[in-house]
């Protein structure tokens, strides 16, 4: 039964590490609608991992509970993509050096979400019957956050001189960690044997589609990929995770049990 | 129909979402079901977006109104099939319209089949309706944020009488 719990943890971890990023956000977005967008885009994340950590706690037994699942494990138990726990920011020079650059944010939202909206379409037909009806509501969330996010790659891409240059700095920056999306890692390998999940290396040429449609559109250049692979999805994580889960999980941990 | 299951939908009835009170969660289609099982009854909801915060209260008010009624019931949550905006009653959408939100279209055949491999399936078109303005029925509007001040809506504005507006996205 192990084999089902850990690829529900890898999509409740992007779920969830991808929707507290997004949330740092709220209070700050560039314009006002943008704050409320991206809030909203985290709701619907944070809503998903729920759904998806109450599965794996429903299958794990014992006392195993969602917020266990979320608040008390540490960086190198979460099996999401390195991508979601970057800041929302490159390198800080030149064009990117902010602490938050809405760029490096769409970007991010646009990458993934165009994975996990063929992901989502693929996993109605799982195996678990609990994880397919997660998906129907889940694709229907995710295709918005596309929408949102392709509109401002296309609008940034073909804006004005610096958002253009933050935006493909922002999609230099962002690419190579898409390649850990097309390794394989033991999870997934025996979810998709198992039926429960689908082969993601077959959702590539879509993927791609995707991709290189809306970097056309924008006027940015895809970049070629040569180098490493990030590993998140096995538990090997950017230093940026720990930081991220020590404001996420520091309440839950403190006051353990507390209820408001 | 038992009299019993009767009395709970009679009871629930007046029900309505804490973000829109014109519309009953029964209109809505968050209300699904009211079943008598060998164990009991239950009443069935179902969530409309994953991290729809008003979840939780609407649940507490289905409780708490099934105790104030003294009916003993279970609820349970349930996810498939999944809820969609096409489950409103035509009443519920001239409501929200009347309330100043711009109903939700259909979704039907808005999606490419599963299998089918339409790698554009999934990016925005045109909507085949333009959305209406619920204060001056204007069909001249524009969006202004694919995410308006719920999960649920969209804000648009309408070039005519000028006013910003919600729309009830499908879903």
């Amino acid at each position: 039964m192990s084999t089902p719990i850990d690829y529900l943890l890898h999509l409740a971890d992007n779920a969830v590490v991808l929707g507290q990023r997004n949330a740092e956000w709220c209070g700050h977005g560039p314009i006002l609608e943008e704050d409320m967008a991206l809030a909203n885009v985290s709701l619907d994340l944070i809503g998903q991992a729920r759904l998806l950590y109450q599965r794996a706690a429903e299958l794990m037994g014992g006392d195993a509970t969602e917020d266990k699942l979320a608040y008390f494990r540490g960086p190198h138990e979460f099996r999401n993509y390195t991508l979601l726990e970057l800041p929302h920011h490159g390198a800080l020079v030149g064009y990117a050096a902010a602490d938050r650059d809405y760029a490096t944010t769409i970007v991010r939202n646009f990458l993934y979400s165009a994975l996990m909206v063929h992901v989502w379409d693929g996993l109605q037909q799982s195996a678990d019957p609990a994880l397919a009806a997660i998906a129907a509501k889940s694709l229907k969330e995710t295709s918005y956050h596309l929408h949102h996010s392709r509109d401002w790659l296309v609008r940034m891409g073909d804006g004005t001189e610096e958002s253009h240059a933050r935006a493909q700095a922002a999609v230099n920056h962002l690419m190579p960690y898409t390649e850990e999306f097309w390794t394989t890692s033991p999870a997934e390998g025996a979810a998709v044997a198992a039926k429960v999940a689908i082969d993601v290396w077959a959702l590539r040429p879509a993927w791609d589609a995707l991709v290189n449609d809306a970097l056309a559109e924008a006027t940015l250049t895809r970049p070629n990929f040569h180098g490493y692979i990030t590993e998140g999805k096995i538990g090997l994580h950017s230093e940026h995770l720990s930081y991220l889960l020590g404001e996420m999980q520091g309440l839950a941990r403190a006051h353990p049990g507390a209820t408001w | 129909m038992s009299s019993v299951v009767d009395k709970v939908w009679a009871t629930l009835e007046p029900l309505t979402d804490p973000e829109i009170p014109v519309v009953t969660l029964r209109e809505l289609g968050i209300l699904r079901d009211v079943r008598e099982t060998p164990t009991g009854l239950e009443v069935v909801i179902t969530p409309t977006y994953s991290g729809c915060p008003a979840m939780g209260q609407i649940e507490d008010d289905v409780r708490a109104s099934l105790e104030q009624a003294g009916i003993e019931a279970r609820v349970i949550t349930q996810l498939a099939p999944a809820w969609t905006t096409d489950w409103m009653s035509d009443e519920a959408k001239e409501k929200l319209r009347a309330y100043g939100i711009a109903p939700p279209h259909r979704t039907c055949g808005s999606r490419a089949g599963a299998g089918e491999v339409s790698v554009l399936k999934f990016v925005r078109r045109q909507p085949t309706e333009p959305v209406a303005c619920p204060q001056c029925g204007s069909t001249h509007t524009v969006v202004t944020s694919e995410f308006g001040s719920t999960a649920c809506k969209a804000l648009y504005k309408c070039l005519d009488c000028q006013e910003p507006f919600d729309y009830f996205k499908p879903y």
